[in-house]
């Protein structure tokens, strides 16, 4: 490849970080229900002329080339926004919520996206890992990092007892079994009460090399909130999971979890052990949705069935859909717009699972590669 | 135990068992004919219930006759259901009969919730418990220190024969060989000059009929509704189905029975007693599948490649 192609495309990798970057940031600053639909109507125009004239495609394609530069801007970008919200609560848990809800969906991504394993019960994974965050950092004194991993670890190990039955079915019935697990999961803690019944349990502070999370950062003259401190731990924690699951699936692991997804029956007689890909991408997408878990209880502090129901699960496979079945990228578009919007548009907050749902039934219907298709798979810098 | 309380039991595993009965009659039509899981079913059988309320609320004033009041919910919940079935068929299932067979379930998933959230919100006051008038006689007979309410046995009647007319439905009618025709084989029934969306379309009226009934049966049962109640029945009426056979409808009201006498027996025998009972019931259900993926029955396996 020329040195000067290499230049452009990365040049069109940083203008499209610096262009999403600019809009996250817009869109967190503005405060008035209609400022924010200006600002949506605005973008929505703009991207669709951009499409429209072919230069969103072009920009896309180039900036893909580069996805390194993506990641790295993309870190950046996160940071930035970080920095300039430093004083403001509420943008900055905004944030560090999109993030969580990006890391769970990653692990969704995995098992729903690669390996075609279906999974109606994240919002418990994500409610596994928060309790056993809340009752592990409650009741012993286990660092909590390790806290954080074993929150991981308790949601792979929960959902490696779903694993039988679920590589013993497929499709619909796998499908049920998922729904039961996540409608026996919101009960079990409904009425157990030693974890806290429908009241729920209260979490202190995430601790780490002696920093208090909930303590407010301070670095010289400059000041931030404390929710800063969970912005950088779980921009870091997705970062690491961006590139372990961008890693995987350019891997052949990903290549194998391709085959399975695409036809089971096909990649079994081509000598895939179907049952053991399962059990990888299952696994390890329970661990990054119950690590996500554990981190966000200690983020809100706080943790109710209520959060753990149903439509949350289906709110998770919705992003995973809308950024397109398979693209890590998209579906970070996605969190961030299906996190963002209901919470700054209150008028949507009731509305929301009617909203995703109705979102999530005309993207199949019209469009079932979802918003930003998956990208062809490329070898040797070629798209195949 | 008393032979009261058995009784009680009883009555209350076979009413649980009529209702997951004639979902899962549902689920198994549905698989039967188009190979699919319609997967808002269980918030159809809400949809009912709640389509019978409305009727209620709104004749209330005018008419003053329990029983008239309790035909026209009826109807009211047994028409609405019937066109949102056709509807659910011809918008979203249909359509998809090429695609993959993760799309039809994630749009029949995201139906129920619109189908669960309208109610939640469209509904007065719809995220509250709502009361289900006692349309039917309170009367009970006693009988020793077993007392049986009439308004039970009537329901179990009307729910018998409610499966009874569809057993006979499916067997002795044209419409019935038809609906069979195209569960054995599309593309036979086809040049035999069944008209096959036709079919489809009328077997999903039937078995949200049968959704509808279970809805209101369920309301004058509980005298209680809510926007949820269908998530669970569903679920259960899924399983029910499963552990029948899918696509055997006589499966599916075996499968019900089944597991609601699991269930009541389960809430008896159970040290922890109901608060665990749901979780039980899932639990039972995700054991169920680990054991006999296909049911109890067993479907066709092989699989053409």
């Amino acid at each position: 490849m020329e040195p000067n192609r290499g230049f452009s495309n990365r040049l069109a990798a940083l203008a499209l970080v610096a262009i999403a970057t600019a809009g996250a940031a817009a869109l967190l600053w503005v405060e008035s229900d209609r400022a924010i639909l200006i600002l949506l109507l605005g973008i929505a125009i703009v991207a669709f002329g951009a499409g429209r004239i072919g230069i969103l495609a072009s920009l896309m394609q180039k900036a893909l080339q580069q996805r390194r530069t993506i990641g790295t801007g993309a870190f950046l970008g996160i940071l930035l926004v970080g920095f300039v919200f430093r004083e403001d609560h509420f943008s900055l848990f905004l944030i560090g919520r999109v993030l969580l809800i990006t890391l769970a969906c990653l692990g969704l991504h995995l098992e729903f996206g690669a390996a075609g394993v279906v999974n109606f019960a994240s919002a418990a994974f994500f409610g596994v890992g928060g309790y056993t965050a809340a009752v592990l950092s409650a009741r012993t004194g286990i660092p909590h990092l390790l806290v954080l991993v074993s929150g991981g670890c308790a949601s792979a190990l929960i959902g490696s007892l779903l694993l039988l039955p679920l590589l013993r079915t497929r499709g619909h019935y796998a499908a049920l079994i998922t729904i039961a697990f996540g409608l026996l999961f919101r009960t079990f803690v409904e009425v157990n009460d030693s974890l806290g019944g429908p009241q729920g349990l209260k979490l202190n502070g995430f601790k780490f090399l002696g920093l208090q999370f909930n303590d407010e950062l301070a670095a010289g003259p400059i000041h931030a909130s404390f929710y800063e401190n969970y912005v950088l731990l779980a921009s870091v924690l997705v970062a690491i999971a961006f590139v372990l699951v961008q890693r995987l699936e350019s891997s052949w692991l990903g290549l194998a979890l391709d085959a399975i997804r695409l036809d089971e029956v096909a990649a079994a007689s081509f000598g895939f052990e179907v049952a053991r890909w399962k059990i990888l991408a299952f696994t390890l997408g329970n661990f990054l949705i119950g690590v996500a878990g554990a981190l966000s209880a200690f983020m809100v502090g706080f943790l109710a069935p209520n959060n753990f129901t149903f439509p949350e699960s289906l709110t998770l496979v919705s992003i995973v859909l809308l950024g397109g079945i398979g693209n890590a990228w998209g579906l970070a578009v996605a969190a961030f717009l299906v996190v963002l919007l209901p919470e700054k548009l209150q008028i949507l907050q009731e509305y929301r699972y009617l909203l995703y749902a109705g979102l999530v039934i005309l993207i199949l219907r019209f469009r079932p590669a979802g918003l930003i298709p998956r990208p062809m798979r490329r070898y040797l810098g070629h798209s195949a | 135990m008393n032979i009261g309380l058995l009784g009680q039991y009883v009555i209350n595993g076979m009413m649980l068992g009529m209702m997951y009965a004639l979902v899962a009659v549902g689920f198994s039509l549905f698989f039967g004919v188009l190979d699919v899981i319609q997967f808002s079913h269980g918030d159809v059988v809400t949809g009912g219930a709640f389509a019978g309320l409305a009727v209620y609320l709104g004749l209330r004033g005018v008419l003053h006759s329990s029983s008239l009041l309790l035909v026209l919910v009826l109807m009211g919940a047994v028409v609405a259901m019937a066109l949102l079935g056709i509807a659910i068929a011809r918008g979203l299932v249909l359509p998809l009969r090429s695609a993959p067979a993760l799309n039809t379930l994630l749009l029949t998933l995201m139906a129920g919730t619109v189908l669960r959230e309208s109610i939640r919100l469209f509904f007065p006051n719809g995220s509250q418990p709502q009361r289900f008038p006692p349309l039917l006689s309170e009367r009970a007979i006693a009988l020793g220190s077993l007392t049986l309410r009439v308004d039970n046995l009537l329901l179990l009647a009307a729910g018998a024969t409610l499966i009874g007319g569809m057993h006979l439905f499916i067997t002795r009618t044209r419409l019935g060989l038809a609906i069979r025709a195209v569960a054995q084989d599309e593309e036979t029934a086809r040049t035999s000059g069944i008209p096959f969306r036709k079919v489809v379309l009328l077997t999903f009226a039937i078995g949200s009929v049968l959704a509808a009934f279970a809805g209101v049966m369920n309301g004058l049962y509980y005298n209680e509704i809510n926007f949820g109640m269908g998530l669970l029945l569903g679920v259960i009426g899924f399983s029910a189905a499963v552990l029948g056979g899918l696509g055997n409808i006589y499966g599916g009201i075996l499968g019900g029975f089944l597991f609601a006498g699991l269930q009541t027996v389960g809430a008896v025998a159970l040290p922890l007693a109901s608060a665990y009972k749901d979780v039980f019931a899932f639990g039972v259900v995700i054991l169920l599948m680990a054991w006999r993926p296909t049911g109890l029955i067993g479907e066709r396996a092989s699989e053409r490649v």
